[in-house]
């Protein structure tokens, strides 16, 4: 299996949330989009939703992050929005 | 000489209730620097973000924005100014306020009319007191800026960049500001802030050639980088609102400080003398009364 992703989820005031996860899902202006380790770097403008983050160890994140985007460059992934916040 | 003694007295106590005030503004702020340095600590991950994802749309496309495109025809500026809620900081607002001076100065030189955004209350009085004009201010928080008033400014900055010339639309913006350089130091800068010149690129240059590397955007990049670059001028004024509180907080300590060490030497200086001159006035009181009992003893 290839490495796991380093997901940060960030917000204007802070770092929300940042770990490795296994896959990353989230909902762009273009629809849902899936991202496992190995995604072709990519940078997309998010759509009012939730990104749902499957965490290496098990944990399951939901962040809302509305207005923001989402980043992806050598298994890095970055969501960015000015308000982002954890759901659970 | 008692009258002289009493003025002493009275000016060893209102040196003392000063500095129990400084002390105290003193002791306030430095406990605020740390919560300011932290907050700015903590933008930090959001601005590195956005300055990445704009440095990918840049290296990685080639869409032309206005906002990053340099106009053929430079003849207004605008200059967004960040003072202090409060006084009591030494020369935090004014050291900024003679910064931006000195910037309107060389921007009229090259023939641009100059028209100014003001944050912070220091600065509208300053304003207001010369009788100039400004298009927009904003008071109330710059001991603790919010992202909220960030979004506003950069909205409104950008609209105005936006706006035709005739409609009084401006063709470059500059920010000045207090960058917390140290505890002791902070001081004031200039930054160009549209249109954007400074791409930190963590990306190497690719070459030149017509075909860039495979990089995906979502829907495509003249979308993205719309979208973008406002949230990467607001996260620049954020990124300036919350170095100036931080320098707010720094400035008015070390103020304080040497307001409250003032304070000191001369509630000693004062005592030095009060003592002085209660000596002096007993001193003359037994040559009074010694005086008065030789006069007796010589009149029986």
């Amino acid at each position: 299996m290839a490495s796991p992703l380093n997901v940060s989820v960030v917000s204007a005031d802070q770092q929300i949330w940042s770990g490795e996860a296994s896959m990353v899902i989230a909902k762009t202006v273009e629809g849902e989009i899936g991202i496992l380790a190995g995604h072709e770097p990519l940078l997309a403008i998010l759509a009012a939703g939730e990104v749902r983050v499957n965490a290496t160890s098990g944990e399951r994140l939901v962040a809302r992050a509305d207005d923001g985007f989402l980043s992806v460059e050598n298994d890095t992934v970055t969501i960015v929005a000015r308000d982002a916040e954890l759901i659970k | 000489m008692g009258a002289q003694l009493r003025v002493y007295r009275s000016k060893i106590k209102s040196a003392q209730t000063t500095k129990k005030i400084t002390r105290a503004m003193e002791l306030i702020s430095a406990s605020r620097i740390q919560k300011a340095l932290s907050r700015v600590k903590a933008s930090e991950p959001y601005s590195r973000a956005i300055t990445r994802a704009v440095s990918a749309v840049a290296t990685y496309s080639n869409v032309d924005h206005p906002l990053t495109s340099e106009r053929e025809k430079l003849d207004s500026a605008a200059i967004v100014i960040f003072t202090s809620d409060r006084g009591l900081a030494g020369a935090f607002s004014s050291s900024v306020l003679k910064e931006a001076e000195r910037l309107a100065e060389l921007l009229r030189s090259e023939g641009k009319t100059v028209s100014y955004y003001l944050v912070g209350r220091k600065a509208v009085a300053y304003f207001n007191f010369r009788k100039r004009d400004s298009v927009k201010s904003w008071t109330g928080s710059t001991d603790q800026p919010v992202i909220e008033t960030a979004q506003e400014i950069a909205e409104s900055v950008v609209s105005s960049y936006n706006l035709d010339d005739q409609e009084g639309g401006v063709d470059e913006i500059h920010l000045v500001f207090n960058r917390f350089v140290s505890m002791v130091t902070q001081a004031p800068e200039v930054v160009r802030l549209l249109p954007l010149e400074i791409v930190e690129g963590e990306v190497p240059e690719t070459p030149s050639t017509d075909v860039y590397p495979l990089y995906e955007f979502e829907p495509d990049a003249a979308t993205v980088l719309d979208k973008l670059l406002p949230i990467y001028v607001e996260s620049r004024i954020y990124n300036a609102m919350l170095q100036s509180a931080a320098s707010e907080h720094a400035a008015r300590q070390k103020a304080m400080k040497s307001a409250s060490d003032n304070a000191d030497n001369l509630i000693r200086d004062y005592t030095r003398l009060a003592n002085n001159a209660r000596q002096s006035e007993i001193t003359q009181q037994i040559s009074e009364i010694v005086g008065g009992a030789d006069a007796l003893a010589t009149a029986k």
